[in-house]
């Protein structure tokens, strides 16, 4: 590397040392940490809850019915005398599944085409901007508890057709924050370095909206947990006797005087973990957000 | 001007030319009617040479420049006339074509490195990105050239600044990366829009050096456009002024400045504040404003604007014609300064 033809530069390198620091070692607070402890707290149960040695979610036992929050049962039982603890453990599974599992679809299919509306414009931009119009002038919940009472309450189908119902939300939100960006100067460089289509797509436009999509993602999942617990509770969820938060709520209704317990863990699960969910969305897109004011 | 397209083609048997623009017209379809911002535009550029494109905002500089790179979006858009690299036409090539071009053969360096560098991608990986792209080198080979390349533009421990991001450096550190990228593959052109514009004048004059001392180590051609003549000035062989999409003036940029034919070169010279004048002397600006292109017109452009027009000048176009005294000097002028008399009113 010749030194001869490297004009050193005079003018200032660092924009200011101390706060980029501050920057890379952001520090997110004490909440979020408890928020994310509590989500991989869940995730962790819900994972393992056929080798942590729970209970039968759905062994009837007829000598402890109704009970409150004991030593055998941390939770309680129901009225069939099923241990509560072990039933929001594992009705946890159902709420991930349908939560992450409906978003993942949402978030590839919609964020993939918003992309490529976004970046190439025209023809497909509009073909694609109308359908989803047209998906979002749908009533969707309505929609969803059409197609699940038709089609079954499966919890892989329910899991696609939330999934599906969400793809013109995602695809509206990803699309306007990478308008923003397609037609910058970074990726009409990127073109006259003769960066193909897809690398633009994925490396120079991507890279820039994943902040708004990871926090769209994460509140994403709290509004389908909600909306399984709302189908749940319409009986439109998965069936009696697996458990799911929506249906342990739903089946409490009954009871709601003599043995309040049984409603309120459930609730309890589901509110705490959409409040974390929200929480670490907000945090996550505050500080992804601010590289960009940066600059 | 001439309509046989093929008219100026003389110049292409010249071995050195690299890059032939021949009677190139871009014209943008607008709400208010078609607007023709680069008009009939010829020039030629050697290997080795650099071209400097000066004129007011609106000239078409900007236009022209993105029609060389084949930049444009193909609706809307009709480009005319032809304009050759190296032997392949531009004009009307698929991206397909010219992404083999782009950033290996040709490249740019942007106005603003705020916008033109991505913010969330660290300044390494946006260097190696067209070297593994177009050189096919590994990883190891690509941060090798990246750090020389680094090193060549004058970023001090450049091992580091791999590592940093857009953000973490002053503007002319980033726009000294941008030029690392653009050079990453050994471009034969690079075209250079306003590449000091965003920064301010003493960090612009050591960009400038660097851009002319990295073209002389690497023979390559360079357009420089900018609205300033005085950064043309000194580091460019030719200059082409441009008024209103049209080149109104193109010489060598000795003969430009000892004899300038077109009175609104002169006028752009003399808006341009001197330190040799008094201090608080009134720069003489260009009266008027640039002519509202969508509108046909009749006779010089700049007629409205200028002091020694007459009513040939409001009537008739002038052709761009080649001085007498010397053969390279072109000018689009009924009435040129120091009185030359032109071959064309005989």
């Amino acid at each position: 590397m010749s030194s001869a033809s490297s004009p050193r530069a005079q003018e200032p390198l660092l924009v200011e040392e101390s706060l980029l620091n501050a920057t890379r070692r952001r520090a997110f607070g004490v909440m979020f940490w408890i928020c994310a402890g509590w989500i991989a707290l869940v995730v962790l149960l819900a994972l393992l809850a056929s080798v942590l040695g729970l209970q039968n979610p759905t062994t009837e036992n007829y000598d402890s019915l109704n009970q409150g929050p004991t030593l055998a049962h941390w939770f309680g039982t129901d009225d069939l005398g099923r241990d509560i603890f072990s039933r929001v453990v594992y009705g946890a599974r159902v709420s991930l599944i349908v939560g992450f599992g409906a978003m993942v679809i949402s978030m590839s299919i919609g964020a993939s085409l918003a992309l490529l509306a976004a970046y190439r414009r025209g023809k497909i931009d509009l073909l694609v901007s109308a359908a989803s119009y047209v998906m979002l002038a749908f009533p969707a919940l309505v929609a969803v508890i059409a197609i699940i009472a038709f089609w079954g309450h499966d919890l892989w189908k329910i899991t696609l057709i939330i999934g599906v119902a969400g793809i013109p939300l995602v695809f509206r939100v990803v699309r306007a924050a990478a308008l923003g960006y397609a037609t910058r100067d970074f990726v009409v460089a990127a073109k006259t370095q003769g960066a193909s289509d897809w690398r633009i797509i994925t490396k120079e436009i991507l890279p820039n909206v994943l902040p708004a999509m990871v926090s769209f993602f994460l509140i994403g999942v709290a509004s389908v947990v909600i909306l399984e617990g709302a189908l749940a509770f319409l009986g439109l969820s998965v069936q009696p006797p697996t458990p799911s938060w929506g249906n342990m709520i739903s089946e409490s209704r009954t009871y709601l005087s003599q043995n309040p317990w049984l409603a309120l863990f459930p609730s309890l699960a589901m509110i705490l973990f959409l409040i974390a969910l929200n929480l670490i969305g907000d945090t996550l897109r505050s500080a992804l957000d601010h590289q960009e004011g940066k600059l | 001007m001439s309509l046989t397209p093929g008219l100026d083609r003389s110049a292409s048997t010249d071995e050195s030319a690299l890059l032939e623009v021949c009677n190139a017209s871009t014209t943008f379809a607008t709400d208010r009617g078609s607007l023709r911002a680069v008009d009939d535009v010829s020039f030629v550029i050697k290997r080795g040479e650099t071209l400097g494109i000066v004129g007011e905002s609106g000239s078409g500089k900007t236009v022209l420049s993105r029609s060389i790179l084949g930049l444009l979006p193909r609706s809307g858009v009709l480009q005319e006339g032809s304009i050759v690299f190296d032997g392949t036409e531009i004009v009307g090539a698929p991206d397909k074509l010219m992404r083999a071009i782009w950033g290996a053969k040709m490249a740019m360096v942007f106005q603003d490195p705020m916008a033109s560098l991505n913010p969330v991608v660290r300044i390494g990986r946006q260097i190696t990105e067209s070297l593994r792209l177009h050189l096919d080198l590994d990883r190891s080979e690509a941060k090798a050239t990246a750090l020389s390349l680094l090193e060549q533009v004058g970023i001090p421990s450049p091992k580091e600044r791999l590592r940093s991001y857009p953000f973490e450096l002053s503007g002319g550190m980033r726009q000294r990366v941008m030029i690392a990228i653009a050079l990453a593959c050994s471009p034969k052109l690079l075209l250079a829009d306003e590449p000091t514009t965003g920064l301010d004048v003493t960090v612009q004059a050591q960009i400038l050096d660097l851009l002319s001392s990295l073209q002389k180590e690497r023979h390559m051609s360079v357009i420089l456009v900018s609205h300033d003549l005085g950064v043309v000035a000194s580091r460019t062989d030719n200059i082409a002024v441009m008024y209103a999409g049209k080149v109104v003036e193109i010489a060598p940029t000795a003969t430009l400045f000892s004899s300038m034919a077109m009175p609104y070169t002169k006028a752009l010279v003399d808006s341009t504040p001197r330190l040799s004048q008094p201090s608080h002397l009134r720069l003489s600006p260009i009266e008027g404003r640039p002519p509202d292109m969508t509108t046909a017109r009749q006779g010089c452009a700049f007629a409205p604007r200028c002091s020694f027009a007459t009513d040939r000048c409001r009537s008739e176009t002038p052709p761009l014609v080649t001085s007498p005294s010397n053969p390279l000097h072109r000018f689009a002028c009924w009435n040129p300064l120091n009185s030359i008399s032109i071959g064309e009113s005989s």
